[in-house]
């Protein structure tokens, strides 16, 4: 397009000999130096912000990691005044984890069907309304996430864990203790509040963000392999086994971490849903569970010192967990996009 | 990207047809008297079309699954919840399916079969619990919503036992908009400075400050919370405001709003940027009047929808804001709520009145929510460059008024050289 305008480079009248090479020196002037600092400033001043959060938790939680020392890793009780083996994170940073692994592993099947389905199978004119609607899905507000998974879902999903804890109680994960599942008459309530039912709103949470993700890696599988696929006789499942899926993959994988990251620090819902204890839960469908950001929201108006201070190394532990997760996650996506997409 | 994919197919499709023409009428007569002599026109094949059998066999399935799982739930066995009789149904749906599809087809295509119904029903399971999610909120938030005063009084008045027809969420909504007011006031300038940093002045820096802002994107809202209650209040000793809860959702939507307009920027086309630097418009001016107004839709989209999430945002608010049931406009004073606090806040009450009164909010903030989206949906979803019929028209008349003024300077106007020449140049 450019080169439309392009004028001849050498006037005609003029012999060509070899001019010397010119120096090329670009003097800037004042509003664009003003510019540059401008925005050099404003780099450096989210760069301040950001690692602040960081530095400023590491300050002052410093005092409840010396205190506690290692055990800070392996106690799971909660109570800072006690002292040294008075508090730790096992118990939470477990419930974190297995909220955020129970909201991977439902979210990410949606994530990649609703991903194949807007990139693949929906038709074209509806393409558009599709991915605003799952960037939606993503916007719309925690807490209301929270009512529906605390006054709708969790009564729908009490059959649901209770019949799982019945014929697969066998499986370690999924036993309710203290329950006799033959017994017709026992309550549900022991199947209320659990990790299972917190990780499926999370899962709804973070599916859209996952999916977002693996759409758009889904929609940059190059147009050459996908019609060789067809010309070579393959179906519509077959093409995208063997063109999507491989192209996508970075997609796929970023989009789980970038998913886990968030259903890790998610607060409002597990909040909402869960009812707290300190102790090691590992049966997700039983009453009961933990998780980090559920005991910030529990516990920040202690007023003790010590219990401020413990609070913040456990928002600092959250913190760089999600960061390596998220980190992993954007480097994958990264990866995945280079050479996928060229200047225009 | 993917919009133009069938454009090209089908603009390929004739190129074929214009191939083929030529090559049948330089065939041999023997063949050209063979070819007349089925000169029918060829009828065009619908390659997509869906054949009988294959709705017989969808709905044939869909049926039986729904007759079996009743079967199964009323006689066989006294299940009774809804969801179970939906997921019960769902795999024996697709039982049935590959059983049917298999009568007539090989089993490469009743992979094929079952691979779309697995996509079509989780895009579904997706697609409707943000229904259902949006449905439900509105149904019980109604009780509280179709009372007028519910938009024009606070809670100061409404005790447990109140009737809906007394307070409302005032407070809330003034707090919810104060907050994100400032809290834009504070990320619109600073994001976009930094998001056109990224893109104008790379290097190293550049590279730093563009990992930490993705790596922060994940940053749990609560810690962006404790971050502001730990400086702000704890160490700095003010006490809970709006303004330490704007603080705090500025910090969680930095992040957001930086990436998002990171993304948008880089699509600007690196053609029209050199044009201007190359027609002696400095740095700036290039920021200024090319590259921001190129990609002014895709950034108003990119903040609406940061607004939405930091609107939305809970934990951050819980413990920087404070709880006040009064109305409080003044952000830097005293506690303010915000309506996501304010759901929260009452559904945890526990009290029949406050939770149908917390639905209401929420389903006011859900209201805010998808208002913001339409917005986003009616001025953006552009990309960088394309303009709508209206900016089209007022591009053409500066451009018009551009060449005027250029017109009288001396030379006469130089016109644009038609491209079959320049094709030639090397």
């Amino acid at each position: 397009m450019t080169t439309a305008v392009a004028p001849p480079v050498a006037a005609p009248g003029r012999a060509p000999e070899p001019e010397p090479r010119r120096r090329v020196v670009s003097r800037l002037n004042r509003t664009d130096r003003i510019f540059r600092g401008a925005a050099r400033g404003s780099g450096l001043a989210v760069l301040v912000i950001m690692s602040l959060v960081g530095v400023f938790l590491a300050y002052r939680g410093w005092q409840a990691l010396r205190v506690a020392g290692p055990s800070f890793l392996t106690t799971e009780r909660w109570q800072p005044d006690a002292g040294r083996g008075g508090f730790g994170i096992a118990a939470v940073l477990v419930g974190s984890v297995l909220i955020g692994l129970v909201a991977i592993a439902l979210a990410t099947p949606l994530a990649i069907g609703t991903g194949l389905y807007i990139s693949e199978y929906a038709p074209v004119g509806l393409r558009r309304t599709l991915i605003s609607l799952v960037d939606l899905m993503a916007a719309v507000p925690s807490v209301v996430y929270g009512l529906w998974g605390f006054f709708l879902l969790q009564g729908h999903m009490l059959g649901v864990s209770r019949w799982i804890a019945t014929y697969f109680g066998w499986i370690p994960i999924f036993r309710v203790d203290g329950v006799n599942p033959r017994d017709p008459l026992a309550a549900e309530t022991s199947y209320t509040s659990s990790t299972l039912i917190a990780g499926m709103v999370v899962a709804l949470m973070v599916a859209p963000i996952a999916c977002s993700v693996m759409r758009e890696a889904f929609s940059q599988a190059p147009l050459g392999e996908r019609e060789g696929a067809f010309a070579l006789g393959a179906t519509r499942w077959g093409m995208i086994r063997t063109v999507v899926l491989p192209f996508g993959r970075g997609g796929i994988i970023g989009g789980t971490m970038l998913g886990l990251g968030r259903a890790l620090g998610e607060t409002i819902t597990v909040f909402m849903i869960i009812a707290p204890i300190f102790v090691i839960q590992p049966h997700i469908l039983a009453n009961g569970g933990s998780s980090v950001a559920a005991l910030i929201a529990l516990k920040y108006g202690e007023a003790s010192k010590l219990g401020i201070s413990a609070l913040m190394a456990a928002g600092l532990a959250l913190f760089l967990l999600t960061l390596v997760v998220n980190f992993i996650a954007s480097t994958i996506i990264a990866r995945s996009r280079s050479g996928a997409q060229s200047e225009a | 990207m993917a919009a133009d994919a069938p454009a090209t197919t089908r603009a390929a499709a004739p190129s074929t047809m214009d191939i083929k023409a030529p090559a049948s009428t330089v065939d041999s007569a023997a063949t050209r008297v063979g070819a007349e002599a089925r000169a029918e026109p060829e009828v065009r094949r619908d390659t997509r079309a869906l054949r009988r059998t294959d709705w017989l066999a969808l709905f044939g399935a869909l049926a039986g699954a729904t007759a079996l799982t009743a079967i199964l739930f009323s006689e066989v066995a006294p299940f009774g919840a809804a969801l179970g009789f939906v997921l019960v149904s769902y795999l024996l749906f697709l039982g049935l399916y590959a059983l049917l599809v298999s009568l007539d087809e090989t089993g490469l295509h009743v992979r094929d079969r079952l691979a779309l119904a697995v996509v079509h029903g989780l895009a579904l399971v997706l697609f409707s619990t943000l229904v259902v999610v949006v449905v439900y909120t509105l149904a019980k938030g109604w009780s509280a919503l179709r009372h007028l005063n519910f938009f024009t009084q606070d809670m100061t008045q409404a005790g447990p036992l109140q009737p809906l027809t007394v307070g409302g969420i005032t407070h809330g909504a003034v707090g919810t908009l104060e907050q994100i007011g400032i809290a834009l006031a504070i990320t619109i300038p600073l994001g976009l400075t930094c998001a056109v940093f990224l893109n104008e002045i790379p290097g190293p820096l550049a590279r730093f400050v563009r990992t930490i802002a993705d790596a922060m994107t994940a940053l749990p809202s609560i810690v962006a919370g404790l971050f502001i209650y730990a400086t702000l209040i704890l160490q700095l000793g003010f006490n809970k405001s709006g303004f330490a809860a704007s603080l705090a959702i500025s910090v969680m939507m930095l992040p957001i709003i930086i990436r998002a307009s990171d993304v948008v920027l880089r699509l600007v086309p690196g053609s029209l940027r050199e044009a201007s630097l190359a027609l002696g418009a400095s740095q700036w001016r290039t920021v200024w009047h090319v590259s921001l107004p190129t990609a002014r839709s895709g950034l108003a989209t990119a903040i609406i929808l940061g607004t939405a999430r930091g609107i939305g945002e809970t934990s951050p608010v819980l413990l920087t804001a404070g709880y006040t049931a009064t109305l409080n406009a003044d952000p830097l004073h005293g506690p303010q709520v915000s309506l996501p606090l304010l759901t929260f806040t009452l559904v945890r009450s526990g009290q029949p009145g406050f939770i149908a009164r917390g639905f209401g909010a929420g389903a006011a903030l859900m209201e805010l929510v998808l208002l913001l989206f339409v917005i986003a949906r009616l001025i953006g979803g552009r990309g960088a460059g394309q303009l709508s019929r209206r900016q089209q028209r007022r591009r053409t008349a500066l451009s018009i008024r551009d060449s005027e003024r250029f017109a009288p300077a001396g030379s006469p106007v130089p016109q644009p050289e038609p491209p079959t020449r320049v094709g030639g140049m090397p």
